[in-house]
């Protein structure tokens, strides 16, 4: 382990408190002469997305002049989810004509990607169209740390903060698909990414120079994806993660999660087969990375679980020597300590 | 008046391009939950809206009211604004609030999310019309104001400033058109009835708790109530029991009393406290009679000048004024003697429903109507002549 994982998190998470004036972080955006471009991707989102506008534009573009733009990136929504926008002062844009002579892909990530052309900003932020409790926070929250740190480029939002919780230490991080499979995968492929609390988010900021240069899977994959390959490029240093409280939305259900889960797997295996990670006698790591919160600092908590196997019990010469008339003894494969012997193919 | 009349227009037109600005305070301000007694989070946000456009004593009172005071250029007179923050709505229920072209829904949004957000918002029209007052202009979200709050915060304020107020406006988030200058006598009190724990279930006509509820309900409409001073009772609420097949021992009706006559409330309370004592001797149970709120009759004449001008305000915006009497905020003013008006904003449906809905479009009308209102205070239009 190259960085030690509880300082990074402690100099890398923030929480969208610490950027709340505004007037302050507009005079440093100016300064800086940055622009920021905010897109929503939609798809059928007629009861949400009137409200999210109109808070970012009173608030972030008249208030106080944050975002330089607010677009809304559809997928071709069958509801009234492009007009309501619209009438509340978004650009909307249809997914399908920006650069049509690329073809049309059903998916998030083909419009995050598209906003890339599309939208002007030296700094893009996603946000999703499916939020509740809107607020503000979510765009602060995320675009506060860039502004202020140059050598961060890639924020992601996490959710914290329950309601109710009595003295001491709780468990917190991501979703189900986060704590069963992308989180695991970390913790065997690159454990220095489990220090990102809750990788599935779909809210970040994100510098243009490095949405440029990553490719972007048009599915579920597309925020796993782009944690690998920012890490692959530039290290964990630059990622940030903004705490943005609590995030309402609509829950998903159990099936549904298991088409997500596939697609963020065939995105991680195949990041695997690029980067050459898989190979005979690769070493995996043996230590799953959790979160916990301890008087109001995550912590990662370390669990080694070694997943040993046992040879078949007629490889074993007691047994054998037991039931002289059980199936003849394998020959034994060479290979390293802690992993099965599997029958020979026939 | 003439010369703020002919203004409604330009103040439509340029506080039009601020809506925007209303409805993110709208939103933000209706999913703050506000249930009465416990508005601490809502007023916390109101005075941060407030305290961002140089308001100067921007702070609550010892009982909980948001206030900031924007400063006029001679500073001799002060005008109350108020709203209520406090909404019926529990923090349990979702708070959350639908935006669609010409609506907003949610509880609350009507009463009164938005004149709560017109409140935090009048600082911002005011800027975008260039409008200098002379008056102090002291904006006030109100707590402890609907149901057992009895206007509270608004009573508190009144009993103990140190700001003498000429004039006040209530400002309702619904409906644009309704003006009230005066206020008739009020009691809300509830009738709660108790079947104590030895209770002999034997006796004559033992049928629970709702069945001597409603033998005091026929009692109270047996009462012949008079067509002159206009009077009447309404029941607002009942509760008990908790399944198909358990005989209740609790039930509770909540009432008010209406009327002109100060007098007439006083005789029916005396009334209703008797048919309780009754029921009570007659079932061998407790019912009991609370008191909750209580107003007096009074407000301004017809022909006062704040009220003459209100209407006149309406009816130049193409509204027609739909005068009626206010239990609200507004009985505080009367009770001060300090000349008031209670006004709405737009129109709505579904009120203190949880799909309470508001209409976009009017709004610009009523915050012209508002603006117009504290121009013509300001001015000096609504004042009485002095005798």
């Amino acid at each position: 382990m190259k960085l030690n994982l509880n300082a990074w998190i402690r100099e890398h998470t923030f929480h969208h408190s610490q950027f709340a004036d505004l007037a302050a972080l507009v005079q440093e955006k100016e300064r800086q002469g940055l622009s920021i471009s905010l897109c929503i991707p939609t798809l059928n989102e007629e009861k949400t997305i009137g409200k999210e506008v109109v808070i970012f534009k009173s608030e972030l573009m008249h208030r106080y002049p944050l975002l330089d733009e607010i677009a809304v990136i559809d997928s071709g929504s069958t509801d009234k989810t492009r007009e309501i926008a619209a009438s509340f002062g978004a650009d909307v844009y249809l997914s399908s004509e920006i650069l049509p002579h690329l073809g049309e892909r059903k998916g998030k990530g083909e419009n995050l990607w598209k906003a890339i052309y599309q939208l002007k900003g030296d700094i893009i932020v996603y946000i999703d169209a499916d939020i509740k409790n809107i607020h503000p926070r979510f765009v602060y929250g995320l675009v506060g740390p860039l502004i202020y740190n140059p050598s961060l480029k890639y924020i992601k939002a996490f959710y914290d903060r329950p309601l109710a919780f009595s003295q001491g230490i709780r468990p917190t991080g991501g979703g189900r698909v986060t704590e069963i499979l992308v989180r695991p995968l970390f913790s065997l492929f690159f454990p220095e990414l489990t220090a990102i609390i809750q990788p599935l988010s779909g809210e970040y900021a994100v510098r243009r120079e490095v949405l440029e240069q990553i490719p972007f899977p048009i599915g579920y994959g597309v925020e796993t994806a782009h944690l690998i390959d920012v890490y692959r490029i530039y290290g964990l240093e630059v990622f940030g993660q903004t705490d943005l409280d609590q995030r309402v939305h609509r829950n998903q259900e159990t099936r549904a999660l298991g088409k997500m889960a596939f697609g963020i797997l065939q995105t991680f295996l195949r990041r695997m087969e690029a980067y050459e990670l898989l190979t005979p006698n690769t070493e995996f790591s043996t230590i799953l990375r959790q979160f916990q919160v301890k008087e109001d600092q995550f912590e990662l908590v370390e669990y080694r679980i070694q997943e040993e196997e046992r040879p078949p019990m007629n490889t074993i010469d007691e047994y054998i020597e037991k039931r002289p008339t059980s199936s003849p003894r394998k020959k034994r494969r060479s290979k390293k300590a802690g992993s099965p012997s599997l029958p020979e193919d026939t | 008046m003439k010369e703020i009349l002919e203004l409604l227009p330009l103040i439509q037109e340029k506080t039009r391009v601020a809506n925007e600005i209303l409805l993110s305070n709208l939103i933000m301000i209706s999913e703050i939950p506000a249930p009465t007694f416990q508005e601490e989070k809502r007023t916390e946000f109101l005075l941060w809206r407030l305290s961002e456009h140089n308001l100067i004593n921007c702070s609550t009172d010892e009982i909980g009211n948001a206030l900031a005071i924007l400063p006029g250029t001679e500073g001799t007179r002060n005008i109350l604004i108020t709203a209520h923050v406090d909404t019926p709505f529990p923090e349990s229920v979702d708070h959350t609030i639908n935006v669609l072209p010409g609506t907003v829904t949610g509880p609350g949004v009507g009463d009164n999310g938005l004149g709560v957000a017109a409140l935090a918002t009048l600082p911002v029209y005011l800027e975008h019309l260039g409008f200098q007052l002379s008056s102090n202009l002291i904006l006030m979200g109100s707590v402890k104001s609907l149901g057992k709050g009895n206007i509270a915060g608004m009573r508190f304020f009144l009993d103990h400033t140190n700001y003498p107020i000429h004039a006040g406006i209530c400002i309702e988030g619904v409906r644009l058109g309704r003006l009230s200058y005066s206020s008739i006598g009020m009691l809300r009190g509830e009738i709660a009835n108790r079947v104590p724990e030895e209770y002999d279930w034997s006796r004559f006509g033992a049928g629970g708790a709702i069945v001597n509820i409603n033998e005091v309900i026929n009692r109270i409409l047996e009462i012949p109530i008079p067509r002159r001073p206009r009077t009447s009772i309404i029941f607002g609420s009942i509760e008990g029991g908790s399944s198909f097949n358990v005989i209740p021992t609790t039930a509770t009706l909540r009432l008010e009393i209406r009327s002109e006559s100060d007098e007439m409330v006083e005789r029916l309370k005396e009334e209703i406290q008797n048919i309780a004592a009754e029921v009570s001797s007659q079932t061998g149970t407790e019912v009991e009679f609370r008191e909750y709120a209580r107003r007096r009759p009074g407000g301004l004449r017809f022909s006062h000048p704040l009220a003459e001008n209100a209407r006149t305000i309406l009816e130049s915006l193409g509204t027609i004024p739909r005068i009626s009497p206010s239990t609200s905020e507004l009985s505080a003013f009367i009770d001060h003697k300090i000349p008031a008006v209670t006004i709405g904003l737009t129109h709505g449906e579904n009120l203190n429903e949880v799909n309470e809905t508001i209409e976009i479009e009017p709004i610009t009308q009523g915050i012209a109507q508002l603006i117009a209102l504290i121009l013509a205070i300001d001015r000096g239009y609504c004042d009485e002549a002095q005798p």
